[in-house]
C-alpha cells in the first residue's frame, strides 16, 4: 500500500528477569519480598527438597516400587513462586508435574507417590479439598480452573484460579478456550505456560508459529508476560501482580515461564532419542537452584555447610515418606466401585457383590 | 392449572430450581436473551440475571470445561448443548473429567452438573442436528443417561437430575417439544431417577422404549390393541443406570419383547436390554427379542428420515413377529 494505513492493534511481550543465570542481579528494582533473605532462603530449601523427591521418586521407579513417573527436573523456581504466592483459598489446577507448588500447599509426597503408585487416595490429598488433582489429559485443567473462577466471580469471593500448562499444552483448545473465556467474562485466572522446551519429544519451536508462547493471551484481552522460568525472584513477582490484578477483579492474566525439562518427559522417555546432549548440558548452566544458590552465598545467607545438612534433612525426611508410601496397602477391590457414584445404583452394587464374591472363591 | 409443553416444563423446571438453590446457574449457547434457540432458558435472564444465566462463547469445549470447573467448586451448572450433535466438543470434559472426578478423588471432589440438549430426529433438521448419541454416554461409568418422554416426565426428571450429586446426560426429545400439552403443577416434585415407568399395562408383549420413540409405540400398542394384543409399554427413562427389574417383570409376564430405539441398532442401547434378557429371562422368553431401531446408517437429511426412524408400522409388525412364536 502507498499510503500509511492506520493501525488497528499493536502488541508488546515484556521478559521479566532479576536473577541472570551466575545469579546476579540485572535489576536494581528488587521486589520487597526479595529483600527478606530468610524467606528466600527458606524457598530455596524448598526446592532442594523438591529435587532430592524427584531423584528419589525416579529411583523407585527403576527399583520397580512405582509407575510410571513424571519428573520436574529444572521447574523448581516457576513451581515454588506458584505455591509461595497463591493463598489457601486459591485453587490449583496443575498438570501433571507440578510437585513444588503442590508440597508448598500441602499435598505429601507419599500422596503424590501414591498417584504414581497406582493408587487413587493419592488424589484425595492433604492440600486444599478445593485444589484439582493432577490432569493427565493435556490442557483441559485449564477449563477446571476458569469455571473456578467464574464460581468464585458468581459469588463474589476473592479468590484467583491458577492453572498450569506445558508448552505443548498451549496448542490445545482447551487452553486457548480457557484464555478466550477468561478475557470475555474477565474472569480471575492466572495461566502459566511452563515453557521446558520440549513436549515429550517435539520441540517448542514445532508448537507454534508465535513468537512468545505467552502472546497466545493478548488475543484473548489477557495481560501477559515472559519471565525467565528459572529465577524465583522474577516468577514470584510475576506471580504477585498477577494474583493481585486478578484478585482486584481486573482479569486474566498469561505468564510464560520459560525454563528447561532437565529430565526425561517421564521414566517411560529416553529423551537422548531426540535431543543433543549439549543442549541439555547447555541448560544446566542456567538452572534455577545454581544461580539461586549462588546469590545466596554473595549475600552470607547460605553456606555449603548448611546445604550439606539441609540436603540430609531432605534426604530424612523423603525416606520416611517413601515408607509410608511403601507400608500402605492396596485398597480391597470393592473400591474400584465405591466413589463412582455419590449412591451406587442397584446394577453396580450387584457387580460389587460379584466382584468381592470373585475374590472370596476357594 | 396451566397446560405445558414438554419444553415449556424444562424451563419450568429451571425456573424452579434456580429460584430455590441459589448454587444453580444455566450456561450455554445463546441461554441469555435468546432465551435459548428452543426457548427452553426464555425468561431466566430477566428472573435471575447475566451472572446466572450466561451466555458462554460459542464453543462447546468452553462449555464442557467450565462446567466441571464451576461444578467442583460447589456450583451447580445446567450446560445446554444446543444440539446433540454438537455435544461432541464436551465428550473429554464428560468422560475424562466430569463421570470420574469423584471417583479419581475418592469423593473428595465431585461434579453435581447436568448436561442438556435436544435429542434426536424428525425436526426437518439441518445435518448434525438430528442425532441420537445416547449409547456414547451409557458405556461411561459415572454418568447418568436420562431421556424424558412427557412435560411431566421432563419436569420431575429434570428436577431429579440438577439435584442429583452426580453428573447427568439430559436428552430432551425435541421432536416432541411441542407435540401436546399436559397438566404440569409447579410444585417442584421430582420423579424418581433410575426406575422406568410402565405408561401402559399390557399382557401379550412388552414393548421396551425412551425418549421421542414412546408417542409411535403407544400408538403401535393401540393398533394392536384394536386387533385384541395386549401390549405393555414401558418407558426406560433412565438409561443409565438401568432398571433392569421393571423389564424383567413385564418379560416375565408376557414372555415377548420388542425394543424400540432411533439410535442406530449395533451397540444401540436396546443391545444391553437384549443382553440382560438374554442373560435373565431366557427362560422367560417365549419368542426371541425384537430390536425396532435405526438403520446403522447416518440418520439421513430429512427427505428420507422419517423412512430411517422407526415408525408404529414397524413396531406393530415386530410386536406380531414375537406373537407369530408359542
Amino acid at each position: 500500500m502507498e499510503k500509511p494505513v492506520p493501525i488497528a492493534a499493536t502488541f508488546e511481550i515484556e521478559y521479566l528477569q532479576y536473577l541472570d543465570a551466575e545469579g546476579k542481579l540485572v535489576r536494581d528494582d528488587l521486589p520487597a519480598f526479595a529483600r527478606d533473605t530468610k524467606q528466600l532462603v527458606k524457598l530455596y530449601q524448598e526446592m532442594l527438597m523438591v529435587r532430592v523427591f524427584d531423584a528419589k521418586a525416579i529411583a523407585l521407579q527403576r527399583t520397580g516400587k512405582l509407575g510410571t513417573y513424571a519428573p520436574c527436573l529444572g521447574h523448581e523456581a516457576t513451581y515454588l513462586a506458584i505455591g509461595s504466592t497463591m493463598q489457601e483459598d486459591d485453587c490449583f489446577a496443575p498438570s501433571y508435574r507440578e510437585y513444588g507448588v503442590q508440597f508448598h500447599r500441602g499435598v505429601k509426597p507419599r500422596e503424590l507417590l501414591m498417584y504414581w503408585g497406582g493408587d487413587e487416595r493419592g488424589s484425595n490429598f492433604s492440600g486444599p479439598a478445593h485444589d484439582f488433582a493432577w490432569c493427565v489429559p493435556i490442557g483441559t485443567q485449564c477449563l477446571h480452573a476458569a469455571g473456578s473462577a467464574l464460581a468464585f466471580k458468581i459469588r463474589k469471593e476473592p479468590r484467583v484460579a491458577v492453572c498450569t500448562i506445558g508448552d505443548g499444552g498451549s496448542s490445545k483448545a482447551d487452553f486457548n478456550s480457557a484464555l478466550n473465556v477468561a478475557g470475555a467474562m474477565s474472569l480471575p485466572l492466572v495461566a502459566v505456560i511452563v515453557n521446558n522446551g520440549w513436549a515429550i519429544s517435539v520441540p517448542r519451536d514445532a508448537q507454534t508459529g508465535a513468537r512468545t508462547l505467552a502472546q497466545k493471551g493478548i488475543a484473548a484481552g489477557l495481560e501477559c508476560l515472559q519471565v525467565d522460568g528459572n529465577d524465583l525472584i522474577a516468577m514470584r513477582a510475576a506471580m504477585d501482580h498477577a494474583l493481585k490484578r486478578a484478585r482486584h477483579g481486573h482479569g486474566g492474566m498469561v505468564i510464560e515461564a520459560v525454563t528447561y525439562r532437565l529430565s526425561d518427559h517421564t521414566t517411560a522417555d529416553d529423551a537422548r532419542r531426540y535431543r543433543s546432549e549439549q543442549e541439555v548440558k547447555d541448560a544446566w548452566a542456567r538452572e534455577p537452584l545454581r544461580r539461586m544458590k549462588a546469590y545466596l552465598m554473595s549475600l552470607n545467607a547460605w553456606t555449603e555447610d548448611e546445604e550439606t545438612a539441609w540436603k540430609a534433612q531432605c534426604t530424612k525426611y523423603v525416606d520416611a515418606e517413601v515408607n509410608a508410601y511403601l507400608e500402605t496397602k492396596a485398597q480391597p477391590v470393592e473400591a474400584m466401585f465405591d466413589y463412582t457414584y455419590a449412591e451406587l445404583p442397584a446394577d453396580l452394587l450387584a457387580q460389587r457383590e460379584e466382584a468381592i464374591a470373585w475374590e472370596k472363591r476357594t | 392449572m396451566a397446560q405445558i409443553t414438554l419444553i415449556e416444563a424444562v424451563t419450568q423446571a429451571l425456573a424452579w430450581e434456580m429460584k430455590h438453590d441459589p448454587s444453580v446457574v444455566v450456561l450455554g449457547e445463546d441461554v441469555g436473551v435468546n432465551g435459548g434457540v428452543f426457548r427452553a432458558t426464555l425468561g431466566l435472564l430477566d428472573k435471575f440475571g447475566a451472572e446466572r444465566v450466561i451466555d458462554t462463547p460459542l464453543d462447546e469445549t468452553t462449555i464442557g470445561g467450565i462446567t466441571v470447573g464451576l461444578a467442583a467448586q460447589g456450583m451447580k451448572p445446567v450446560a445446554e448443548a444446543q444440539f446433540e450433535g454438537f455435544i461432541y466438543g464436551m465428550l473429554e470434559q464428560i468422560i475424562c473429567h466430569a463421570a470420574r472426578l469423584r471417583n479419581r478423588t475418592r469423593g473428595r471432589m465431585s461434579v453435581p452438573a447436568v448436561w442438556r440438549a435436544p435429542w434426536g430426529g424428525g425436526i426437518r433438521a439441518p445435518e448434525h442436528h438430528s442425532e441420537a448419541n445416547e449409547a456414547l454416554f451409557t458405556n461411561v461409568p459415572g454418568l447418568r443417561v436420562v431421556l424424558p418422554s412427557s412435560p411431566g416426565r421432563a419436569y420431575g426428571l429434570l428436577l431429579a437430575s440438577i439435584r442429583d450429586p452426580d453428573p447427568v446426560i439430559f436428552f430432551e426429545p425435541k421432536r416432541i417439544y411441542r407435540q401436546y400439552k399436559e397438566e404440569v403443577p409447579d410444585d417442584g416434585e421430582a420423579l424418581p431417577l433410575d426406575v422406568c415407568f410402565v405408561l401402559r399395562d399390557g399382557s401379550d408383549v412388552t414393548l421396551v422404549t425412551w425418549g421421542a420413540q414412546v408417542k409411535e409405540t403407544l400408538e403401535a400398542a393401540d393398533a394392536l390393541a384394536e386387533e385384541g394384543i395386549s401390549a405393555e409399554v414401558i418407558d426406560v427413562a433412565t438409561l443409565k443406570p438401568l432398571d433392569f427389574d421393571t423389564i424383567h417383570e413385564s418379560v416375565r409376564k408376557t414372555g415377548r419383547c420388542v425394543i424400540v430405539h432411533e439410535a442406530p441398532r449395533t451397540a444401540g442401547f436396546g443391545a444391553e436390554i437384549s443382553a440382560r434378557l438374554a442373560e435373565h429371562a431366557l427362560y422367560d422368553l417365549v419368542a426371541p427379542v425384537e430390536r425396532v431401531t435405526g438403520y446403522d446408517t447416518h440418520i439421513p437429511l430429512f427427505r428420507l428420515e422419517m423412512k430411517y426412524l422407526p415408525s408404529v408400522e414397524k413396531i406393530v409388525a415386530a410386536a406380531k413377529r414375537t406373537l407369530a412364536v408359542s
